[in-house]
């Protein structure tokens, strides 16, 4: 069976010119300007963009154990509908991916059911409860591609050093969720002039900042690998910066919501802008936006946080952290950062695809021969109207509710077959 | 006059949603009120056949007496509706409670909430005005229209005084609504107390004074106005002692000297005697402690007139 996708702007070897794809089966055969072959299907992109599947390498698809806020078909569904082939499930779920055979059960269930491709990330101790190493070794036999405590963060440095060490053993990339509990305390959103005016408790820049600071060193002393979880300040990038300036294997990554809103967003005490790590100060913004620009950013992650209405139409207080980002990722960043010339869009579709597949050692997703063919078909000339019935995610608690966002997801493929098409 | 303001229908979840000449307004309103109280016979007809909810989610009995008297005195039926006793208790959401509620028949709701915004919550779920009774840290916009009223009562006009608020700022939203209404009338704040209670951007966001120095802090002061100070800032590592707190921030003869001679004494209750204030100035001529509380009951009298539409 081949596909030709004709006439599109593709994003190839990091430039956007107009090419052809060839789709053989589940590869891309060809990509060249003006193919000719015959094909089973042609697929006019004339005026659309094509770029390699969105790769999203932080997702929590709350399966097993919280489906009623996600689970891994709606999740898996949600990614296509937004461009990802490809995204990391983080293993905060009930239970905790701890052992081997939750990770086969994701595993199992995506592929069987899934509209995207999952890979498994282990939690780096057990019931990632920050008191004893985990199986990782074993869950990696079993296929994970790192391990992580996301949504909690290891307080004892002692055993921080020795999951790092365990980690580098067998060559497990370690990804952290920065937060010092004692300065993160019970805060709501940035410890900021919002903080102040709402009478919200703050979380400070420092709760994400000494923690990084500390594993930094920890992993400079072990040499393994450390990617970090959804930075938010300007202090933590400068020590990323700092970090990569001395040859450190030290990256990481931002959520679109970081580059886009700051803490004003919860003046209005809307529940879906309350997350982990919260929304920063403008500097804080600006700052992540300028190392995304120079690379000090890796890559782009939605940290896709489904709650259920019942959780977060509450008091914000009282109300959990998190927001989805699967569904909006694209828009949100064409339309807040691309489209007033702010970041090229060159940069924004390699660090939502091509380098994060890197980071974490997944299969390269260029869009080259010999590849599969994980692609996204983009109209950037459409609008998203996001509303409840947009997204089909379980979960609606996304702060782009009632926003019209420039950018649509028109069609996506994982290996050469359909799993979002945009309805004529 | 013709530009009368328009308060019917509306919210009271601060004072930021209101200008200088409504709150002008709501005080006058107030100063009728406070007549109808030192009658005999207090109480009017004005709002007979609605219906007022006071709704404490949590406690503070004091509060939720001022409302409830506020409205008896207008002639509206009171219904209270407290967390202890309730179904908050028993794990119903805020959101069911006010559904519950709401088909009652409730025109407005005096909402007392340990979280911030949740005013707004109610308003959002009901449909029906709601006046804030105090919301975390947030706001406590009629406890700030009750201060503000006895200061204007006593002096006039607000506008160029030197207001000094000391204490746990980090904790009170007695002082957050205060530095709006406040500042938007033209006083001048300064507010004080330990770097450890004083939150971050305070100059920025409200366009007080910040000063550390009692001392310092209340030279030259019109008004002065202490806050309670808690024991479980002890506890959540934010001063050491109430003994050593109360050396360096108490008002007392000692340090009120450095304000006008006659400045007017200032406090939201409870006090902690001995600890942010002395009972020789509590107790004293230039107190305005206990008048705080009379007034309370009118403020929230004139909110409610103005809000259901009463008849004068």
């Amino acid at each position: 069976m081949k596909k030709l996708i004709k006439n599109g702007m593709v994003y190839s070897g990091g430039h956007i010119r107009k090419l052809d794809i060839l789709i053989e089966d589940t590869l891309i055969k060809t990509v060249a300007p003006n193919l000719t072959e015959a094909a089973d299907e042609v697929i006019d992109a004339a005026g659309k963009h094509v770029f390699p599947g969105f790769v999203d390498i932080h997702a929590h698809l709350r399966d097993p154990g919280q489906t009623y806020k996600e689970d891994i078909v709606s999740g898996t569904h949600a990614a296509a509908h937004g461009g990802i082939t490809s995204l990391c499930a983080m293993p905060n779920t009930e239970p905790v991916v701890d052992n081997i055979a939750a990770v086969d059960y994701v595993q199992r269930r995506a592929k069987d059911l899934g509209y995207a491709k999952v890979y498994v990330i282990g939690a780096m101790t057990k019931q990632s409860e920050g008191l004893e190493i985990s199986e990782m070794a074993t869950m990696k036999s079993g296929g994970i591609v790192a391990v992580s405590d996301d949504g909690k963060c290891v307080q004892n440095a002692k055993l921080m050093l020795n999951c790092m060490r365990y980690a580098k053993n067998f060559e497990l990339p370690v990804i952290v969720h920065s937060e010092d509990y004692t300065l993160g305390g019970k805060g709501q959103i940035h410890a900021g002039k919002v903080a102040t005016r709402l009478g919200l408790t703050g979380i400070p820049g420092l709760a994400e900042e000494v923690i990084i600071a500390r594993d930094i060193m920890l992993a400079e002393s072990v040499g393994c690998k450390l990617h970090i979880a959804h930075i938010s300040t300007a202090r933590s990038i400068e020590m990323v910066r700092d970090a990569k300036n001395r040859g450190l294997n030290v990256t990481c990554e931002v959520t679109p919501h970081h580059l886009i809103l700051t803490d004003e967003a919860c003046l209005t005490f809307d529940t879906n802008t309350k997350m982990k790590p919260p929304l920063r100060s403008e500097k804080d913004r600006l700052a992540c936006i300028e190392a995304l620009i120079d690379g000090t950013i890796d890559c782009i992650a939605t940290d896709h946080a489904p709650h259920a209405d019942f959780e977060k139409v509450r008091e914000f207080d009282q109300a959990p952290f998190g927001i989805i980002g699967f569904e909006t990722a694209f828009p949100a960043l064409y339309h807040h950062l691309v489209k007033p010339g702010i970041v090229m869009l060159e940069r924004v579709v390699e660090a939502y695809s091509t380098v994060p597949a890197r980071l974490l050692g997944l299969p390269d997703n260029e869009l080259k021969a010999g590849n599969a063919a994980d692609i996204v078909i983009v109209d950037l000339q459409a609008q998203s109207d996001i509303s409840e019935e947009f997204i089909l995610s379980k979960s609606k608690n996304s702060p782009w509710l009632g926003h019209s966002l420039s950018g649509k997801i028109i069609s996506t493929f994982m290996d050469g077959q359909i799993s979002w098409q945009e309805s004529e | 006059m013709s530009d009368t303001p328009n308060f019917l229908g509306r919210n009271v979840f601060d004072l930021v949603d209101y200008s200088a000449e409504e709150i002008l307004y709501i005080l006058e309103a107030a100063k009728g009120m406070k007549e109808i109280n030192l009658r005999e016979y207090k109480k009017i007809p004005t709002l007979r056949g609605k219906t007022v909810c006071t709704l404490f989610v949590e406690n503070s009995t004091r509060t939720r007496m001022s409302f409830e008297l506020a409205a008896n005195r207008l002639s509206a039926d009171v219904v209270s509706f407290q967390a202890s006793v309730s179904a908050l208790q028993k794990g119903e959401s805020l959101q069911d409670t006010v559904y519950t509620l709401d088909a009652m028949g409730i025109d407005l709701y005096c909402i007392r909430h340990s979280s911030p915004g949740s005013p707004q919550l109610v308003h959002k779920y009901s449909g029906k005005p709601v006046i804030n009774g105090g919301d975390g840290r947030h706001a406590h916009p009629t406890q700030a229209l009750l201060d503000i009223f006895s200061v204007w009562e006593k002096l006039g006009s607000l506008d160029g005084l030197k207001i000094t608020i000391v204490g746990d700022i980090l904790n009170s939203r007695v002082v957050r609504s205060n530095l709006i209404g406040m500042k938007k009338l033209g006083a001048q704040v300064t507010v004080c107390g330990p770097r450890t209670l004083m939150p971050g951007g305070m100059e920025d966001v409200y366009g007080c004074k910040v000063e550390y120095n009692l001392r310092e802090a209340l030279r030259d002061a019109d008004v002065v106005m202490g806050l309670r100070m808690q024991m479980e800032r002890m506890t959540d590592g934010l001063f050491p002692s109430l003994e050593e707190y109360s050396k360096h921030y108490v008002l007392s003869k000692d340090t009120i000297k450095y304000a006008k001679k006659d400045a007017l004494i200032m406090h939201p209750g409870p006090m902690n005697r001995g600890v942010e204030i002395l009972p020789e100035i509590a107790d004293g001529k230039q107190s305005i402690i206990v008048e705080q509380v009379a007034n309370g009951v009118a403020v929230r009298m004139a909110l409610m007139f103005l809000i259901l539409g009463g008849k004068a």
